[in-house]
């Protein structure tokens, strides 16, 4: 077993044990393990296999920046195992095998590599005949996790946060900033993406008990600071304009909006590159120390580091004072620093090799592990047998050649980034207001630097959100540079990793330079290198480097390719919460359903299509509907429309503006139907509008269109500044149309106002109580009927509809819907917006003319159709009718009318009218074919084609004598 | 497996020359200048040598080619649109593209798996009628389907889209395809190139010599060039090099977001589109599901992301296919569209002499990317509009003669 003897502050309960299973074979582990550092206790050595060649892999930077160990949980796929926390039960497999881990079929692809170069599938396999073969072939080897059909649908809440300042990254610089921050003044909040709080100051201690101690005593003043919240297992998922950040756990995403945002969230380790850098036991020097402080799992038995900074000296001291045997630090430096660390490895007879590096390191013989590291002079890398060469047997090797920082959110941010030579890393080098940075992806690697670095930022963040004045802190510079330059041996025979989500090796990169793709972006899309699950967190800095170096550049002129959402990956259900879908009622919706209404979306609403009628087919209950309306009475909810005021001295001159009719002339009292165009001239929307006084108006739209009408009237008004405003009544008003030759009795039993022609004419409209309801009436035709549009305050609309369904009861009238209604507009030729229109249709296609007040100063789309007006006419909407006792099959709507083989229009509204005895419709034709009585032609789907004969609107009433009192 | 990849193993230096050549000098002079080294204006630099000879020209790229939407689209390929003239242009380009890979020898990836464009109400389905009737009337396969038929493309579907939006049918596509987006910018520019071509990356236009309403020349970030001819193919950036020859446009820049999910066993096989959910989504080569939505509703000439936008299509997205739950958003981005009135593009001559104008591509440009370049080519060459693109000219705002594919193009990319 690896378990080590206690650590001090590891992060696992050895008081309970839980257990699990991973590829079919029983685990224990401790509550605060993680699936990785429980398997690694347990004598696992493999924990997954790469995308590519499917290659044994294991822990390589123990912190998700690497996919190494990516597993399947139940019906979870592509679940980090290095930070995943171990829960009881877990059942594990592996993503991406072929016949499980063990003895994936698919490593075979491995001793195929020579034939599989960077871009190898764009090379071949693309004859026509047979690429649908190799794309199976493709599409059965990608791929990482699996998706569980049966897994369920996650509706999760997401939390709302404010703070005065956001610290990213818990670790000592993050804190020392939110300790600056907070006693400022400021209301701080610490997000951490790891279980517990302290960053690299838990684990990158190099056996340092002092070390420990002070970054103890700063934790524990962050934590009981006041105004200072800390958010472990949380991930700042990315950064959005102003300040607004997704932090996400595993169950909830919180969107924080600070007023400072200070970015502390350390760097990256980066692998070196040699041949067999991925094998099992070949990890970042930060992942062992992760092992060890964070989970008491020794990484190795003996370990060779490769180190070109103070770390690797620090992480030889921790392996050393856990036990584990040291044989060698091998440093590609020729000098090393005189820190304590160095001193100490020294002092404790490690043996330094300096000047050197690992070329290759020997597998072990099962293939699975590592049996010895390759040491050269770094001076001839390349010589296979050179002087010097030297195989030093160990099963771990620890990397320690630097850092890249983790700048992605300050990327996002829009900072603009700079290749600090003296480091070897990009720092900041101007960042967006109220955005600030300390720590490593500031460039600040040693402890103490990073303290002060943190309180400086600390207190220009709080200054920034308004609390106290920014202190000015001298923070010093690094005394060594923290990362090497090019950490990178090449090898005749390769698999010397850069991307290990991707299996990429240097000399894939050589390749794609080598075909033309030698800037970074092109490099990227051609290798695939950072478009893996984890970013390029760990390769991103190596290729460039490498593709620097090919093309004879600085890494300042290469650049970077951009960082974009999300830091980590985030759960689609976390991102779609709830899944709030709105659906508008209007409120007589439950005495719709008591109704036995049948639902249909109409928008962002839900409108009754029919009334079931127990034992009655559709068709049937909606002519039953239309019956009752022509000769009785029928009640529809019009509530869904559009229901708008105008107000103001200029309230008049807006409307002419807005809609192509004139409306300054309308009479107090009168309603005038009106029709809406957009600049080109199309219709785009249509409703009434009415006159309650010299300054004010009511008017409605379409149900579709009344939330974009609203808005662009609004945008309307403040463009012109008129002296006038809009309200929006839609949802504050209950509306019903009370339709049919009965419909003026229904209501003269609940109204005093003076119903007769003369007193309350045809569009006409009216401010009356109805039920006791003060309601505003207006006489409309849209159905064809003498009517009465009723709007009411939506709180009392139900009990309109109470009172209006006892009134009509004695008289047989019928609730019906918007299919009846549709039926019986057609019967008198009214178009419905966005059915009977389209796209393109201007108020001359669909004989709008007479609404057109061309002569009007100005109106939205007038001088569009002024041009239009002198073209001459592409289509016209015409009446029509199938013959007489038509049995075949009826078209739909959109099916076209075809002349002569040709498309010469199609149909846009066709229902069978009892009223007429014919099946009618609508129809965009061609001009020529318009004129009434012609022959026209429709075209079913089967292609089989229904003759027609162009008619006069209105099929019904031609002369509105419905709307006149019978004399 | 094939014998090319026989001939990496046996070469001892990698086998493969550059795609495209180097040139650390521009020339005083081309015969044709293209602005925009994406598909398009490759495509173009392609088709000019290939069929009319003209090789002396300059792509000019001010970052790296395909790097603007041809490296941010959602590579969805369709012919189903909705006019006669987009449907004809469509499918010459379907047709174009069926060929690609064997031409460039380049493997594009081109996968037909069939598109749905899913309907979830009366009105919706009357649209895909209109489309389906007007594509089989014009040759091209389309047709109304019911929910049965998606379901057996889809089995893991919820029809009911979470009980918000029931799939009521859908118009089903099945040439539709998807293809590797960057490799068809990389096909063009070395075919391009190997013709004599010159592609210059990291050179950006700061100006167009006019005279007497004649092109003569452009100023570049790297000096000037000599030139009669200029095609001007830059998607998100049309009306600021309009403004450098002083045409106006009736072109207005939106935003145009997608995401990618980290790679997933392949499960999808159909292309789905839903104007309703706006959702479309399909899975590309790597397992990862490639996922866009419709405009942001308003005019930005910028690539930014937006929280709200991941939010709102993995909503959606949950609606359609609930189990998806725990899996992850790897990655958003943003392109930008030149939007039309009409929603659709704006091709050929411009009352400026010598200048030609291939944009107003809004959020369909990829799939034109063949017959946009062939057409173009013709029109650069002939001084003469193509007959495929006469019905997408310029001059079609000042004389009202439409196109109207708002219809087929709106989600439906």
């Amino acid at each position: 077993m690896k378990r080590l003897p206690p650590v001090a502050g590891e992060w696992i309960d050895r008081t309970r044990e839980i257990s699990f299973v991973f590829e079919g074979k029983s685990y224990r582990g401790h509550p605060g393990d993680s699936i990785s550092s429980a398997l690694l206790a347990s004598g696992a050595s493999m924990l997954g296999r790469s995308f590519k060649y499917h290659r044994p892999r294991s822990v390589l930077s123990m912190a998700n920046h690497d996919i190494n160990a990516m597993v399947q949980w139940a019906e979870r796929p592509n679940v980090r195992a290095d930070v995943t926390p171990l829960t009881d039960g877990m059942a594990l497999t592996a993503v991406n095998t072929f016949g499980g881990l063990r003895a994936d079929k698919a490593s075979i692809l491995g001793a195929f590599s020579r034939f599989l170069p960077v871009g190898f599938y764009y090379k071949s396999f693309y004859s026509k005949k047979l690429f649908p073969l190799w794309e199976r072939m493709f599409r059965r080897l990608t791929g990482l996790g699996k998706v569980d059909f049966t897994a369920p649908h996650l509706c999760t809440a997401k939390c709302y946060g404010f703070c005065d300042v956001l610290v990213i990254g818990s670790g000592p610089s993050g804190l020392a900033a939110a300790l600056a921050a907070a006693d400022q003044g400021a209301d701080v909040v610490v997000v951490d993406e790891n279980a517990r709080a302290g960053g690299s100051g838990g684990y990158a201690r190099g056996a340092d008990e002092v070390l420990a101690a002070t970054h103890n005593d700063l934790l524990q003043r962050a934590e009981s600071h006041s105004l200072v919240r800390i958010m472990t297992s949380t991930c700042a998922a990315g950064y959005y304009t102003d300040h607004w950040i997704p932090l996400v756990t595993a169950d909830v995403m919180t969107k924080m909006r600070a007023r400072s945002v200070i970015v502390a969230s350390g760097a990256y380790e980066q692998p070196a590159v040699f041949r067999y850098n991925d094998l099992p036991g070949i990890m970042l020097a930060s992942a062992a120390q992760r092992l060890i402080y964070r989970y008491a799992v020794s990484p190795m038995r003996r370990a060779v580091v490769l180190a070109a900074n103070a770390d690797g000296y620090r992480a030889a001291l921790d392996l050393v004072a856990h036990g584990i045997e040291v044989a060698a630090v091998v440093d590609l430096r020729s000098v090393i620093g005189d820190g304590e660390a160095e001193t100490a490895v020294i002092h404790q007879g490690i043996r330094i090799v300096l000047n050197a590096c690992i070329t290759e390191a020997v597998p072990a013989s099962d293939g699975k592990g590592v049996a010895a590291a390759v040491v050269v002079p770094v001076t001839q890398p390349n010589e296979a047998i050179g002087l010097g060469r030297e195989q030093i047997p160990c099963d771990g090797i620890l990397m320690s050649v630097g850092w890249a920082p983790a700048g992605n959110l300050l990327y996002q941010a829009g900072t603009r980034m700079r290749y600090e030579k003296s480091l070897e890393q990009f720092v900041p080098d101007v960042l967006p207001a109220g955005v600030f940075a300390c720590g490593r992806v500031n460039g600040v690697h040693s402890y103490a630097a990073r303290l002060l670095d943190g309180q400086r930022a600390g207190s220009a963040a709080a200054a920034h959100a308004g609390f106290g004045i920014a202190m000015g802190v001298a923070v010093p510079n690094e005394t060594e540079c923290p990362t090497h330059s090019w950490p990178i041996i090449a090898h005749p025979k390769g698999k010397n990793f850069v991307d290990f989500d991707e299996d990429l090796q240097l000399k894939d990169f050589e390749n794609a330079v080598q075909e033309g793709f030698d800037n970074i972006e092109l490099m990227k899309r051609f290798s695939t290198v950072g478009m893996g699950p984890s970013q390029g967190k760990h390769s991103n800095m190596n290729a460039l480097r490498i593709l620097a170096r090919l093309v004879g550049k600085e890494p300042q002129q290469v650049g970077t390719t951009t960082a974009r959402p999300f830091f980590h990956p985030v759960p689609m259900s976390l991102l779609g919460g709830r899944g709030f879908t709105p659906e508008r009622r209007t409120p007589l919706h439950s005495r719709h359903d008591a109704l036995g209404a049948q639902w249909m979306p109409a928008g962002v609403w839900q409108r009754p299509e029919y009334y079931q009628v127990a034992d009655k087919s559709r068709s049937d209950c909606i002519q039953g509907e239309v019956a009752a309306v022509r000769n009785g009475v029928g009640i529809i909810d019009v509530g869904t429309l559009g229901k708008l005021e105008v107000i103001g001295p200029q309230a008049a001159e807006f409307l002419e503006r807005v809609y192509i009719s004139r409306y300054a002339n309308l009479k107090l009292g009168m309603t005038r139907y009106a029709v809406m165009c957009d600049e080109t001239g199309v219709v785009i929307d249509d409703g009434v509008v009415g006159r309650l006084a010299e300054d004010h108006f009511y008017f409605t739209t379409t149900t579709s269109g009344a939330a974009t009408i609203y808005r662009e009237l609004s945008r309307l008004n403040t463009l012109w500044q008129l002296d006038c405003g809009i309200v929006n009544h839609t949802g504050a008003f209950a509306a019903v149309n009370l339709a049919g030759p009965r419909s003026r009795e229904v209501l003269a039993g609940l109204t005093d106002a003076d119903l007769s022609a003369s007193a309350f004419p045809y569009l006409a409209l009216r401010e009356a109580s109805v039920a006791g309801i003060p309601a505003r009436l207006m006489r409309v035709g849209f159905v064809g009927e003498w009517g009465y549009e009723i709007h009411v305050p939506a709180n009392q609309g139900a009990a309109l509809w109470d009172a209006l369904m006892q009134a009509g009861g004695g008289h047989g009238m019928r609730p019906f819907g918007v299919e009846a209604q549709r039926l019986l507009r057609l019967e008198k030729g009214h178009i419905i917006i966005s059915q009977d229109t389209d796209g393109l249709t201007n108020p001359f296609d669909v004989g709008l003319d007479w609404a057109l007040k061309m002569d009007k100063p100005f109106f939205v789309g007038q001088r569009s159709l002024r041009v239009i007006a002198q073209q001459p006419r592409k289509q016209k909407l015409v009446g029509f009718v199938l013959e007489p006792g038509y049995a075949g099959t009826v078209p739909l709507e959109c099916h076209l009318v075809i002349h002569q083989g040709e498309m010469a229009g199609r149909v846009t509204s066709i229902a069978f009218s009892a009223a007429v005895g014919q099946t009618i419709g609508m129809a965009f034709v061609a001009p020529e074919l318009a004129e009434v009585g012609n022959a026209i032609s429709i075209r079913l789907s089967d292609g089989s084609q229904v003759p027609a004969t162009v008619t006069r609107t209105p099929f019904f009433d031609p002369d509105n004598l419905k709307q006149k009192e019978a004399v | 497996m094939p014998w090319r990849l026989l001939r990496f193993a046996l070469s001892k230096k990698h086998p493969e020359p550059r795609m495209f050549s180097d040139h650390p000098q521009l020339k005083s002079s081309y015969d044709v200048v293209i602005i925009g080294g994406g598909g398009h204006g490759l495509a173009a630099a392609y088709y000019l040598a290939r069929d009319h000879g003209i090789t002396n020209v300059a792509v000019l790229e001010k970052g790296y080619i395909g790097g603007g939407n041809t490296g941010r689209n959602t590579s969805i390929i369709r012919s189903n649109y909705l006019t006669p003239e987009g449907v004809k242009f469509y499918d010459e380009s379907v047709h174009l593209w069926q060929d690609l890979s064997e031409e460039f020898d380049l493997n594009l990836f081109y996968a037909n798996r069939g598109h749905f464009t899913l309907a979830h109400t009366d009105s919706a389905m009357r649209t895909m009628r209109w489309r389906a009737e007007v594509n089989k009337h014009l040759g091209i396969d389309s047709e109304v389907v019911g929910p049965d038929f998606v379901k057996r493309a889809a089995p893991m579907i919820d029809l009911s889209c979470g009980g918000h939006a029931p799939i009521m049918g859908a118009l089903y596509h099945a040439p539709g395809s998807v293809a590797r987006h960057d490799a068809v910018a990389w096909g063009y520019g070395r075919g391009a190139d190997m013709r004599g071509a010159e592609i210059h990356q990291q050179t950006e236009v700061l100006g167009i010599d006019v005279q007497g309403g004649k092109v003569r020349g452009v100023q570049t970030s790297r000096g000037y060039i000599a030139t009669n001819k200029v095609l001007c193919a830059v998607a998100g950036f049309t009306p600021r090099i309009l403004d450098m020859v002083g045409i106006q446009s009736p072109i207005y820049i939106h935003p145009l977001q997608a995401m990618v999910s980290e790679p997933l066993k392949p499960w999808l096989d159909p292309i789905l589109v839903s104007g309703s959910l706006h959702i479309y989504v399909s899975q590309s080569a790597r397992g990862e599901l490639v996922m866009g939505a419709s405009l942001d509703p308003y005019e930005v000439q910028s690539t930014r992301s937006t929280l709200d936008f991941v939010e709102g299509l993995s909503s959606h997205m949950l609606d359609m296919f609930p189990f998806l739950s725990n899996v992850k958003v790897m990655r958003q981005w943003a392109g930008m569209a030149d939007m039309t009135p009409d929603f659709a593009p704006i091709m050929g001559k411009t009352p400026v002499e010598g200048f030609y104008l291939d944009g107003g591509w809004g959020t369909w440009g990829f799939k034109a990317t063949p017959v946009c370049g062939k057409t173009m080519a013709h029109t650069v060459a002939t001084d003469t509009p193509h007959p495929l693109i006469t019905g997408f000219s310029l001059d079609r705002f000042r004389n009202f003669s439409l196109t109207g594919e708002k219809g087929a193009a709106s989600v439906g990319h």
